[in-house]
């Protein structure tokens, strides 16, 4: 890392939206509810077990709370995305990190979907796959209307540039 | 069955079908609609009847308890000859229905028994043609023809399935339908043949993972089989009795090596039905064509077009003895649905690695194999890893059993030592084989990557077949300085992996590699590296 030349990944030009943060924060705390309320509920009905079940509730909880108060802003520092001329460039991640190059001639599909969670959010996420069945590139927590354009730019993009994709 | 009158003149509509095949008028015209072999008929009878009468033996004895012998025999003779009649009746109608045509455009099959289906492929994306034949199927000299695309989408809709037409037949379809009017011309002094085999590569069969993997296998069905006669108890005691009068460690060895020796002979059994009449060959259209088969004869092509590049495969007990595997890295094959232990891929089975070299070279057209090429060593840090990976893997289950031990009883901490000191360096060893596995390089135009020790792979791959990067890189990963490079491809497994290479020295070699694809992204690293707020 100490060479003359040494190189490293940029990290790409634009960041998601900020209403990210709460989205990703409201779909930990959901994620953590559901158990954590079904182990409380099991534990107030179950009486000779109640000790362990809220125990593992409150072990449930707490974690998932510690995560929803720590991951969400790391992932906003590190999910970064950038569309140039000739590829997509997607970083995503936190203690793994990920960085996927998919170049404009490779691009077969491009989606955007939105769930309940995010149209709530006003947010989507777009897909870009290549022909590869591990190459599938998504950018999750765009605004609505940026996703919208940035996949109606890809698929126009994708289809001006020559390539079989494969 | 009523257009059999319209079919014998050649202008028949299809049954319920407003697609009729109108250029059909003159006979022998390659567009004219084509039949499956009528003795498809008789192939499936002599099965099914084979299946109808080991089923009605027993019936028949069944039935004997409660009436006379013969009175049984007749009326399950009976129900056999109205079940092989309903049969026939099926069968000829299933073969009256089917009817395919290879047009200029497409190749179409018309089939269905009750419910007529219609099937085409464009046949500019046909990318497959392969031909199997049973035992049965080879005597009458008949084969099933498979024409496929290659495409993962929606499974056996890429796929027309002619069951049966002669050999002849299927040799014309497949020259036919993979024989580019494009193609390149070869010299035709050529020998087309890129590798026989050679009955000596069977010594590689026992050393395989299936022959353990099949010794256990026989061990468990005759417990299985044991189990269903309520015999197992009466097993196991007379293998007991066998080992009266040696210890338990001694009868569990005998038992491992008896296992050990069914399975190995079981491999060889298999390798050969797999195996033998085995022949890589080019064909002029562009294909590469692997047959084989003792019993059942297979017939693979895979056009070379959709080549994408080889990866040589060396599991551990193969390796041993200095020996490789050649897959093929392409587009749209699919593994067979049939039989799970032929991977279509397999170019050429485990042999000599100067052969298995050769054979890479001559299929990939280069004059070196790509996989033969020195690759570049990744740093040490890789290597740290995997022997701390390795004694992890090794000591936790350890530290379990030394707190077991001290809970319970101190016999426990004696098992712990002693397979903390068998396991420990077994464990560095395979760490570092893991370690001196790992390799990246360019060979020409292939990027080759190399990992593994159990199953060691040499990928090489078409630099132009890349269509895209993954740089992984975890926390650990992150304060070592290294980084896991993935090149995604249309072909083979999807994603090709360079584990652990150095973080500058893989990105380096990416951009290197596939040029104008990573480097827009690549910045240098500041001399005086502020740490990065991120990390």
């Amino acid at each position: 890392m100490t060479g003359e030349n040494a190189v490293r990944l940029r990290p790409p030009r634009n960041a998601v939206d900020e209403r990210a943060v709460a989205w990703w924060r409201s779909r930990l705390l959901a994620t953590t509810a559901v158990p954590a309320v079904v182990l409380g509920l099991l534990g107030a009905l179950i009486g000779p077990a109640r000790f362990w079940l809220l125990v593992s509730a409150g072990a449930v909880a707490a974690l998932g709370l510690t995560c929803t108060a720590f991951f969400p802003a790391w992932w906003f520092r590190v999910h970064r995305w950038e569309v140039t001329e000739d590829a997509v460039y997607v970083r995503t991640g936190a203690l793994w990190q990920e960085w996927r190059i998919a170049p404009m001639s490779r691009i077969q599909t491009v989606d955007t979907s939105r769930g309940p969670l995010e149209q709530g959010f006003r947010l989507a996420t777009v897909t870009v796959t290549t022909a590869s069945s591990k190459g599938a590139i998504r950018i999750e927590g765009l605004d609505h209307e940026l996703a919208a354009e940035l996949a109606e730019r890809l698929t126009v993009i994708t289809q001006a540039t020559p390539g079989d994709a494969t | 069955m009523s257009e059999t009158a319209d079919e014998a003149t050649g202008t028949a509509p299809g049954p319920a079908t407003g697609t009729a095949p109108r250029a059909a008028t003159d006979g022998n015209r390659d567009s004219d609609w084509l039949r499956l072999d009528p003795r498809t008929v008789l192939v499936r009878v002599v099965l099914f009847g084979g299946v109808l009468v080991g089923a009605a033996l027993p019936v028949i004895f069944a039935l004997a308890g409660r009436r006379p012998l013969w009175q049984a025999a007749l009326w399950v003779a009976a129900g056999v000859t109205l079940a092989l009649l309903a049969d026939i009746a099926a069968e000829t109608v299933r073969l009256r229905r089917t009817r395919y045509r290879i047009g200029t455009e497409r190749a179409e099959l018309h089939t269905g028994l009750v419910v007529v289906q219609r099937r085409s492929l464009a046949r500019e994306r046909i990318r497959s043609v392969d031909l199997t034949a049973n035992p049965l199927q080879r005597v009458l000299g008949l084969v099933k023809v498979r024409i496929g695309t290659g495409e993962h989408t929606g499974g056996s809709e890429s796929t027309l399935e002619l069951d049966l037409v002669t050999r002849a037949e299927g040799e014309r379809l497949r020259h036919e339908l993979l024989t580019r009017s494009a193609a390149t011309p070869e010299a035709p002094d050529h020998d087309p043949s890129l590798a026989t085999l050679d009955p000596r590569w069977i010594r590689y069969a026992p050393v395989s993972f299936l022959a353990p993997a099949l010794g256990g296998a026989a061990a468990g069905a005759v417990m299985q089989v044991s189990e269903w006669f309520g015999a197992q108890g009466e097993v196991i005691d007379w293998i007991g009795d066998r080992f009266q009068d040696v210890s338990i460690p001694w009868m569990i060895l005998v038992l491992v090596l008896l296992a050990t020796v069914a399975g190995a002979v079981g491999a060889l059994g298999l390798w050969v039905e797999m195996w033998w009449n085995y022949r890589l060959e080019r064909e002029s259209g562009g294909t590469l064509r692997v047959s084989r088969g003792l019993f059942t004869a297979r017939s693979v092509s895979i056009e070379e077009r959709r080549l994408r590049g080889i990866e040589l495969v060396e599991p551990l007990g193969v390796r041993a003895f200095g020996a490789a595997r050649v897959d093929a890295v392409a587009t749209g094959l699919v593994k067979d649905d049939e039989d799970k232990h032929t991977d279509l891929k397999t170019l050429l089975p485990a042999a000599e690695r100067a052969v298995a070299d050769r054979v890479a070279a001559q299929v990939l057209r280069e004059p070196e194999p790509p996989t033969g090429a020195p690759l570049a060593a990744h740093p040490r840090a890789a290597r740290t890893r995997r022997v701390r990976w390795a004694l992890g893997s090794v000591l936790v289950p350890v530290a379990v059993l030394v707190l077991l031990g001290l809970l319970l009883t101190p016999v426990l901490l004696y098992v712990a030592a002693g397979c903390a000191a068998v396991l420990c360096p077994v464990a560095v060893l395979f760490a570092l084989d893991a370690y001196r596995a790992l390799g990246h390089g360019v060979s020409g135009a292939y990027l080759v990557t190399r990992s593994g020790t159990v199953r060691r792979a040499t990928v090489a791959l078409q630099r132009s077949g890349v269509i895209g990067w993954t740089v992984k890189q975890s926390y650990f990963q992150r304060r070592a300085g290294v980084l896991t490079l993935t090149a995604t491809t249309a072909a083979g497994a999807g994603a090709y992996d360079i584990l652990d290479a150095g973080q500058s020295q893989g990105l380096t070699f990416a951009a290197g590699a596939v040029p104008d694809l990573l480097t827009p992204f690549l910045e240098p690293v500041p001399t005086t590296e502020a740490r990065s707020t991120e990390g």
